[in-house]
């Protein structure tokens, strides 16, 4: 049992299977997802010859704008999803271990119902004679007459990133239903308890007598909970973002279904080459493409990040060895 | 004015049908060192947090300077707690802890350093400043969290058992630093503990709760020679109890028959009468245990009873005898030295005399 080579082996032994399986069913599909797009395609739906034609096809200018509004809206639902979550977790945290269990269920219930159910089931209720169109039509005039304050420059700034458009609100071309809003109203929706389990789970182990001793040394309730709280829950504020934005990315069932011709993102465009056109290659390269957009950035943060607690740490070093000097230590 | 510094004016907390805090009526003064002492359960915490303002009383208000706190929320109050399990901000450096309450203050930056590092100096931490809380020792801990609550000079502090998660070397070292800090900064500690060897070597004066109530609020001598009722002598340090009735009086002093006992001469401070029913309490080490009787020339004032060695204690300090004497328990304590050496050795079983001046009993009223 001590010995560590020992150790070591069973180890292996024990993650050999899930290593298995994922080299089986995820490396090496990824890796014939990327071997496709240097191939071209033939017209009976076929993986044609070797070439960079996929790659050059690519440059199409439909492109560029359906991979910013996926990012975009990816990270709209991501923040929506992590301002819900953040209050719920908190809230369940602080609940009696009897009302901690119901609400817990509450939130998973859901998944007993199958998604395309669900979605389905939120068409009838974005349906342009339900409440929600006639909420939608007070957020769009609100949002115009806001925008209507806005500096000229800032108004072009906003419809050049998509974020709005000018001119009144016409109510018949309006409809919550086949709109970017309930996109994202939906995937909010969906995303949410994958956003809520991974807070309440650090939340649970976080010491809320720490929010007390803020209370206590002159914080109020929410500067207490932003200084205290969140940095507390650190760890599964990251895992949360992560569990919303990549399957956002990904999305494609939901904007298929309520997005209409509005709200095409990335995923629809690959369904839309691979089943449609039957493209393989072309859909791979979107793939290999959307998943290129979620892994440069992740990397660069991961770099930044140690980056930054390398020099935080070199700070320190010489901020204690200053004081050292300076005669304050013992 | 400096006498009413804080004041709990008849505060009561119920929690369902549970009495935590009993129509508690306190007073303590600028500066002191007050302690709040009583066993586990007995309402202490209640008390503190509503004078941090966690827990609302229902009935009754609490003064600071004149200014009635009772309903404002805890970041309204310049009162600060150290707490039991010291609740340092665990993502933030020891600096910044101790900043935290100086920055929400909006003071300068200039002085946020100066104050940081003076109180740093303080509690000689400044070569540790940069780490973090899961990093430093539990008494290097203690002091952080002890410096978080004064940096900001508050009008109280709060301590409630902050050296309970320490061992006993380290605990006994941080009581004379909390002495120290005291002394240094001059701001009204409250204390709270259950441990009467902290409260008595730290404290001007000491509150004894005990269900909710306060049973007496005294300095630590009056606490410990004069108790006011038979719990606070019996949570106050070990004593022998002889449960009675007098029945006679004479000049100053008066006699006590217990139940198959001798009579016990005790002075009766309090001027009690004939046929009252009373606790005599004396503490074991102002008992003394000798082979042979005492001599005839102190025979005569102080109360001599035979009796048998039961068991003997070895303690250290002190030797500690348990005696049988007419069928009733009495502890006593013995000190070692080279004096005592030439005294023949008491062992199991011998036949001794047990004997103590009738000054060292105290009459506490019999609980009935
Ligand atoms: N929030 C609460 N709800 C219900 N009962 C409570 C609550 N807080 C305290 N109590 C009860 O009130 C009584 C006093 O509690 P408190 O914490 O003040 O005791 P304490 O003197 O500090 O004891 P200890 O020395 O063990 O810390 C206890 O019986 C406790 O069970
Ligand atoms: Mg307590």
């Amino acid at each position: 049992m001590n010995n560590p080579l020992r150790t070591k082996r069973a180890e292996w032994l024990v993650t050999l299977p899930s290593f298995l399986w994922l080299a089986l069913f995820f490396a090496v599909p990824a890796v014939i997802v990327l071997a496709f797009t240097f191939h071209g395609h033939d017209a009976s739906g076929g993986v044609g010859a070797w070439g960079m034609e996929t790659w050059r096809e690519l440059v199409d200018p439909d492109y560029p704008a359906i991979v910013w509004n996926t990012l975009r809206i990816s990270f709209e639902v991501t923040l929506w999803s992590i301002v819900l979550a953040l209050p719920c977790a908190y809230a369940i945290a602080r609940m009696n271990s009897k009302w901690r269990g119901i609400v817990a269920g509450a939130i998973m219930l859901p998944f007993w119902t199958s998604f395309v159910v669900r979605v389905f089931a939120w068409k009838a209720m974005l349906h342009p004679d339900g409440w929600l169109q006639a909420c939608y039509l007070v957020l769009l005039r609100t949002r115009a007459w806001l925008f209507d304050w806005l500096p000229g420059f800032v108004q072009q700034f906003l419809i050049w990133i998509g974020m709005a458009s000018a001119g009144p609100v016409d109510p018949a071309s309006s409809t919550i239903l086949d709109s970017e809003a309930a996109v994202v109203l939906v995937s909010v929706y969906t995303f949410l308890p994958f956003a809520i389990m991974p807070i309440y789970t650090a939340a649970e182990k976080f010491d809320f007598a720490l929010l007390e001793a803020a209370r206590d040394l002159g914080a109020k309730n929410f500067y207490a909970f932003r200084k205290i709280f969140i940095p507390g829950v650190r760890q599964g504020l990251v895992s949360a973002v992560l569990m919303v934005f990549i399957p956002a990315i990904g999305s494609y069932v939901i904007p298929q279904m309520l997005g209409g011709t509005d709200c095409v993102l990335i995923g629809n465009k690959i369904f839309m080459r691979a089943i449609q056109n039957r493209n393989i290659p072309h859909a791979s390269a979107l793939a290999t493409l959307m998943a290129a957009s979620v892994l440069v950035p992740i990397a660069c943060a991961m770099w930044w990040k140690r980056r930054q607690d390398a020099r935080d740490r070199r700070r320190l070093e010489q901020q204690t060895a200053k004081l050292i000097v300076a005669g304050v230590g013992r | 004015m400096n006498n009413d510094f804080l004041v709990f004016d008849h505060v009561t907390k119920r929690f369902g049908a549970l009495t935590a805090v009993n129509d508690v009526c306190l007073t303590v003064t600028k500066g002191e060192f007050f302690s709040l002492l009583g066993p586990s359960g007995c309402g202490k915490t209640t008390l503190l947090r509503m004078l941090g303002g966690f827990e609302r009383p229902d009935s009754g208000r609490i003064y600071l300077e004149g200014k009635d706190i009772t309903d404002l929320p805890p970041n309204q109050r310049r009162v600060h707690t150290v707490f039991q399990n010291y609740a340092l901000f665990p993502t933030m450096t020891i600096w910044d802890n101790i900043a935290f309450s100086l920055k929400l203050a909006k003071k300068p930056k200039e002085e946020i350093e100066e104050r940081v590092d003076e109180i740093l100096k303080m509690i000689q931490l400044a070569d540790q400043a940069w780490k973090y809380p899961n990093q430093l020792s539990g008494g290097q801990k203690q002091r952080v969290a002890i410096a978080r609550a004064l940096v900001d000079r508050p009008q109280v502090l709060l301590l409630d058992e902050p050296l309970a998660a320490l061992d006993l070397k380290l605990r006994q070292h941080m009581l004379l630093e909390l002495d120290t800090i005291h002394d240094q900064v001059g701001i009204t500690f409250l204390y709270v503990t259950h441990d009467q060897g902290e409260a008595m070597s730290l404290s001007d004066r000491i509150a004894v709760i005990n269900r909710g109530k306060v049973e007496q609020l005294d300095s630590p001598a009056k606490i410990y020679e004069a108790p006011s009722s038979r719990f606070v002598a019996s949570f106050i340090g070990d004593t022998n109890f002889f449960s009675g009735e007098i029945v006679s009086v004479d000049g100053d002093y008066c006699f006590i028959q217990c139940a198959g006992f001798p009579q016990i001469k005790a002075y009766n401070d309090r001027a009690l009468k004939v046929g009252q029913q009373i606790d005599l309490s004396v503490r074991p080490e102002k008992i003394r245990v000798t082979l042979a009787p005492p001599p005839p020339e102190k025979g005569a004032s102080i109360n001599v009873f035979p009796s048998k060695v039961k068991d003997i204690v070895y303690q250290g300090v002190y030797t500690k005898f348990w005696l049988d004497s007419s069928n009733l328990r009495i502890a006593a304590l013995k000190p070692h030295s080279r004096f005592l050496l030439d005294q023949e050795a008491i062992t199991w079983n011998d036949d001794v005399f047990v004997w103590w001046h009738p000054d060292d009993g105290y009459m506490v009223p019999s609980e009935e």
